[in-house]
């Protein structure tokens, strides 16, 4: 029988299957220092061992200061977090990249990084991006702390099966438009709830000619629209990133996974439940204008009036939107002063991001009323970078150069910013308050948001092409 | 787990109503909770930007629903599509069950929220737009008037209303034994190590 990409791998993994719901076995599990303190404390209650500590694997990220490598730099409570998270993983075994360490980094970004996600794995992580990994042809998705502990204790996970949703993108991009465009383009097209139940699958063209950075941001945001996971086929663009990296198989290890790499893609005749198709070249430069990442706009598109929806539920969110973002229907974002840029997070902090910043940086200085910082996601991006002298780009146009974590995406340390700012920010989410209270966030690709910092209001970053 | 042995019941109960879609999990608990290596004590926390205003010192909100006298005990909370969207934190469902809660009904869920209250015998009940607006409709009426939720039967009851709902079997049986999960996978542990012999290297 023919079958989409994402049952290969889910069949692949079943060892039980009872009523609805299969336990599956798990490949990689990613952990960091806010959701698995209470799985532990779960396992030490029921003087439970993690099974399998070496298909797990630790970084500090989330709580983590990003001006200083003290442990202690963002204050008691986090410090408690990290360190617990230490003497977790010493006594129970598990690799842990911490803080100083010279590959770690935010989760999403050092595990790739690493090799350790391979086509055709389980990955699990305790948060909701861990859909990133899709861009592998690995099933990741993100697990709450209960299954944290589910997973250490038993290396599985009860899971029920996912509808499919295949979003196709045929043709070329148009200058200047990059992976971030194309996925909140999508969300604005499929809405912000619109892949609920779903594992997406995305194809066609445009997806295909991606590297596998860009590939990753897709596939990071797919939970931006609802949906479990998102996935990518593997193919030669694949095997050249994964080949000779650290956990990565090697010798005849290689030749016999990437044989069966080979085999990882959907059937010609297997049937998706749902079907969407983009052309690439409709897509223009995204710039959210609401609270969630479903209210998105091209750049040079007015703010939408909430009476242009049909429905009430979409209506009042917008009304609630427009009044937390403080924005009137009709108006041009690129009218719009914005006091914060924010380069990072596991969207958006990998060196092709930088790269792509620092071309729209070297044309000019940050506005001076902008305060822009860039976080790279790990301290080999920044080490790249540096070596490709990208950070004096940054810091001679005015940006300030930090060290890796999560930062402004989440605000868990002190980069936070205050009641009315505006942030035009690389990360994921622009829900209320996610960069602190009563800040505004709008998501934008990197490039989109060092033409910000210049500008001081958001620009075209077609005008910006070298 | 920590409601070992403590299955779901049938649960009657006075409601608020917090008539928004799109209720994140940020919004649930705010990221500078998250700094807590326990699961407990999150319920004062609860949709803290909404419920206290802002600056210092911290003052209540009258003006969010939470707040309102008439809904303070409330067991069921009631609200609209795509409720515990976003981060996959296990803190939300810890708050909310901290704070009383024991039944979320709401037209839609996110994914990894919805099966969080699985974990935490916290019940979805997933109902339509039209089954909503009519508990809506009749919290307005009165404030006072309760909800029964039957898992077992797979029923909400309110007034004279009474609707179905849908769960699927691993989850009920879940929630209705209160049984641990990770002791019910391990009864399958030799099939586990079968399955791990069976790997490649690589894998
Ligand atoms: S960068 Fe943001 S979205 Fe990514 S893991 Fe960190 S907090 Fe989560």
């Amino acid at each position: 029988m023919s079958k989409t990409l994402y049952e290969k791998i889910f069949d692949a993994h079943t060892i039980v299957e009872k009523d609805d719901d299969y336990l599956l076995y798990i490949d990689r599990h990613l952990i960091h220092e806010v959701t698995s303190p209470q799985a532990f404390a779960g396992l030490e209650e029921k003087n439970r061992k993690v099974r399998r500590p070496d298909r797990t694997f630790a970084t500090m990220d989330h709580s983590i200061s990003t001006r200083s490598l003290a442990l202690d730099a963002c204050g008691p409570e986090n410090h408690k977090q990290l360190r617990t998270l230490a003497q977790n993983c010493e006594k129970h075994g598990i690799t842990l990249y911490d803080v100083g360490h010279k590959k770690q980094g935010i989760v999403h970004v050092m595990g790739p990084e690493l090799g350790l996600i391979l086509p055709g794995m389980t990955v699990v992580c305790g948060d909701s991006h861990t859909a990133t990994h899709g861009a592998f042809g690995a099933l990741a998705f993100g697990i709450g702390t209960s299954q944290v502990e589910h997973v250490f204790a038993t290396q599985t996970l009860k899971q029920p099966r996912a509808k499919t949703m295949r979003i196709t993108i045929e043709g070329e991009l148009l200058d200047g438009i990059t992976s971030k465009d194309i996925v909140l383009a999508i969300i604005g097209e499929i809405g912000h709830a619109g892949a609920t139940g779903y594992v997406i699958e995305y194809a066609g063209s445009a997806i295909r000619s991606l590297s596998m950075e860009a590939r990753m941001t897709i596939c990071n945001m797919s939970i931006e629209g609802g949906a479990k996971a998102g996935l990518i086929a593997p193919d030669d663009i694949t095997m050249d990133y994964l080949k000779g990296r650290d956990y990565a198989p090697k010798g005849q290890d290689w030749e016999e996974a990437t044989r069966y790499w080979q085999s990882l893609y959907s059937d010609d005749d297997a049937v998706f439940d749902a079907e969407v198709v983009l052309k690439a070249e409709d897509i223009e430069p995204q710039v959210t204008w609401g609270t969630n990442p479903g209210q998105v706009i091209g750049v040079n598109t007015p703010v939408p009036n909430p009476d242009d929806f049909n429905d009430s539920v979409t209506k009042t969110s917008a009304v609630n939107a427009l009044d937390y973002m403080g924005l009137e229907p009709g108006q041009l974002l690129t009218e719009t002063p914005v006091s914060h840029v924010f380069i990072g997070s596991c969207t958006n902090s990998r060196i092709e991001d930088l790269r792509a910043a620092a071309v729209v940086a070297k044309q000019g200085k940050v506005s001076s009323s902008v305060t822009a910082i860039v976080v790279p996601g790990s301290v080999q991006v920044k080490q790249q970078a540096e070596q490709e002298s990208l950070d004096k780009i940054f810091i001679e146009a005015g940006f300030e150069w930090r060290l890796p974590g999560c930062s402004m995406c989440l605000g868990m340390n002190d980069d936070l910013l205050k009641e009315g700012d505006r942030c035009a920010s690389t990360s994921n989410r622009n829900f209320e308050g996610r960069q602190g209270r009563g800040a505004r966030t709008h998501l934008v690709s990197p490039a989109m948001a060092a033409a910000a910092a210049l500008k001081g209001k958001f620009a075209d970053i077609r005008a910006f092409q070298e | 787990m920590t409601a070992e042995a403590q299955g779901f019941k049938a649960q009657t109960g006075t409601v608020c109503p917090l008539d928004q879609a799109n209720v994140d999990t940020d919004q649930i608990i705010p990221k500078q909770f998250l700094t807590s290596v326990s699961r407990k004590g999150f319920g004062k926390h609860l949709f803290f930007d909404w419920r206290y205003n802002k600056g210092e010192p911290l003052t209540v909100n009258n003006d969010f629903v939470l707040n309102f006298p008439q809904h303070q005990g409330a067991t069921v909370l009631l609200t609209r599509e795509n409720f515990g969207c976003g981060s996959s934190r296990e803190h939300a469902p810890w708050a909310l069950t901290d704070y009383g809660f024991k039944v979320i009904i709401a037209t839609s869920f996110a994914d990894i929220f919805y099966g969080n209250c699985i974990n935490n015998q916290l019940l979805p009940v997933k109902l339509s737009d039209e089954q909503i607006q009519v508990l809506f409709d009749a919290v307005a009426a009165s404030s006072s008037v309760e909800i029964t939720v039957d898992l077992q039967a797979q029923t909400v009851s309110c007034n004279e209303h009474e609707f179905a709902f849908e769960i699927g079997d691993a989850h009920k049986f879940t929630l209705i034994s209160g049984l641990d999960s990770i002791g019910q996978t391990l009864l399958d542990e030799e099939k586990i190590t079968q399955f791990e012999h069976a790997r490649q290297t690589w894998q």
